[in-house]
């Protein structure tokens, strides 16, 4: 197993926002971790990568208790994340936000390069570009390519579908399923529950800090009750 | 025209902005990261004023160093840099780092605190006394000029390349180094440069050395300039490195070495040109301060970046 919450109990101050959440990816797994606003989905992830502490229970990732340590040592030892609303270095060009996707590994071999750059040819030609300057769905591409420059064993996803056009979207889960069958395990946050079951292999859904249901991808898909718990009615 | 007063106010300007500069430099650095205006910035530049002064007087006194003058100078910047960039670290680690999380303010007051304990500890140290460089006997200050109006010292040359030698070297380090990179993807987003892996803490250590050993550099230059250092000389110094990185557009690095030069321009035409400018020159400076936040508040180069979503 690469990555295991145990009953996980995160507070903001007072607020008591996951309440014995508990979910597994395994590696090359493509779990989905679905909820609507305010469900807890932002918070998993930043209790996944340690921007957050949990008060109770365990994160173990790679075999390891990592609840203790540091966002840098989790990123070190092979998660990457895709933040929500991508979260580019503006004023960097393309290239040096694919550096720093790999900052702890000296800013990316020559290789590291070459397999973003073949994954997204586009790059390439707007290495030289501020990333401040490119369009919704080239952001997109370059902060995908920005966290696999640091060849992850877990890739994670915020939102990957927020504030894209609908074409895009597709498309941007098209190179996410590129990037699983390329063997990397990933966790997918999303509100959008019919495209990123499409692609899961399990999915998890997140309600007011509880998840509520989960189960494999193709029958969440079909689940009646998904409808009402994740929507609400 | 008097084009030998003009020329004078003109090296002695650029002389002066050239220790602004440095000093401004880690003011809009450390902004850039923190937003945190590090008001004991002023007294660091003090201590490495000190601490050259100790170490020339190590090295035999300038009367008689126990290397050659300029060598001696070396070592001075040296080990100052190296002790007020140490200095740095530790105050942010103490004084600033406990309060990351705090309102703006918190940080604020510390950052005055820490200037007062400071200009204290200096004052009981060291005393209120002026000490001499005796720049003179150092390293022999000669006198260069061009035409029969523009002169220019040996000592006014060093400052002046020195400066713009380590603002060559810390835009080369910002621009070209991973660290440097760190830097500035900490400054643009810190949470977005935390989930890359980049260790926050380190980068704020690193900015927090980098000025730090700039602003000992400017005091060190200060000291060979002017000949002399005291307790309280961080004081002034810190309002005008300040004023400077404000004018230039705080948290742009360019805009601090703009800042530094247009002040100290400002200082030395003042004291030349205007009514009751040798007493009045800081008036002047700080004047430009205001007219600086009613019409242009983001400062020279310190436009915005417009972003595109």
């Amino acid at each position: 197993m690469l990555l295991r919450l145990d009953n996980v109990d995160t507070y903001y101050g007072q607020i008591h926002i996951l309440q014995g959440v508990s979910l597994e990816v395994n590696e090359g797994e493509l779990v989905c971790l679905l909820g609507g606003n305010a469900s807890g989905k932002s918070t998993t992830l930043k209790t996944i990568i340690g921007m957050v502490r949990p008060r109770r229970g365990a994160v173990q990732f790679a075999g390891e208790e990592v609840s203790g340590r540091p966002t840098s040592y989790r990123i070190g030892k092979g998660m990457a994340i895709v933040p929500e609303n991508r979260r580019l270095f503006g004023p960097m060009s393309v290239k040096e936000n694919l550096e720093m996707g790999a900052y702890l590994h000296g800013g990316g071999t020559k290789e590291d390069f070459e397999r973003v750059y073949s994954l997204f040819p586009l790059l390439y030609e707007r290495r030289r570009q501020l990333a401040g300057t490119l369009s919704g769905g080239e952001q997109q591409m370059a902060a995908m390519g920005r966290a696999l420059m640091s060849r992850p064993k877990l890739l994670l996803m915020d939102e990957p579908s927020m504030g894209l056009a609908p074409i895009l979207v597709e498309r941007n889960f098209e190179i996410i399923k590129e990037v699983h069958e390329s063997g990397v395990a990933i966790l997918v946050v999303e509100q959008n529950a019919n495209v990123s079951l499409s692609i899961a292999d399990r999915g998890y859904v997140l309600q007011t800090g509880r998840i509520v249901l989960s189960g494999a991808a193709s029958s969440l898909i079909k689940d009646e009750d998904l409808r009402k718990a994740y929507l609400g009615r | 025209m008097n084009w030998s007063l003009f020329f004078g106010e003109l090296v002695s300007g650029l002389t002066l902005g050239s220790i602004y500069a440095l000093i401004a430099l880690g003011y809009t650095m450390v902004y850039g990261i923190l937003k945190l205006l590090n008001f004991a910035h002023g007294d660091v530049y003090m201590v490495g004023a000190f601490v050259g002064f100790f170490v020339l007087k190590w090295l035999g006194g300038p009367l008689a160093p126990a290397v050659t003058g300029w060598l001696a100078v070396a070592i001075m910047f040296t080990v100052a840099m190296l002790a007020c960039g140490a200095l740095g670290v530790g105050i942010e680690r103490f004084a600033y780092r406990p309060l990351r999380n705090a309102p703006r303010i918190a940080p604020l007051i510390s950052a005055l605190g820490v200037s007062i304990f400071l200009q204290n500890s200096a004052l009981l140290l060291w005393g209120p006394q002026f000490r001499d460089y005796d720049t003179f006997d150092l390293v022999g200050v000669k006198s260069y000029h061009i035409g029969t109006n523009f002169f220019i010292s040996n000592v006014q040359i060093l400052t002046i390349s020195v400066s713009i030698g380590l603002t060559i070297l810390l835009a080369l380090v910002i621009s070209r180094t991973r660290t440097g990179k760190a830097m500035r993807a900490t400054s643009f987003d810190r949470d977005a440069a935390e989930m890359m892996g980049i260790s926050i803490d380190r980068v704020i250590s690193f900015t927090f050395f980098l000025g730090s050993a700039l602003a000992a550099a400017g005091g060190i230059m200060f000291g060979l300039v002017f000949g002399q250092i005291f307790s309280l000389m961080g004081f002034t110094a810190g309002l005008k490195g300040f004023t400077a990185a404000v004018v230039g557009g705080i948290g742009s690095i360019p805009g601090a070495v703009l800042g530094g030069f247009l002040i100290g321009l400002t200082e030395a035409f003042a004291t030349g040109y205007l009514p009751g400018g040798s007493v009045y020159a800081n008036l002047y400076v700080f004047a430009l301060l205001i007219v600086m936040f009613l019409i242009r508040p983001t400062g020279l180069l310190g436009s915005p970046v417009i972003q595109k979503v």
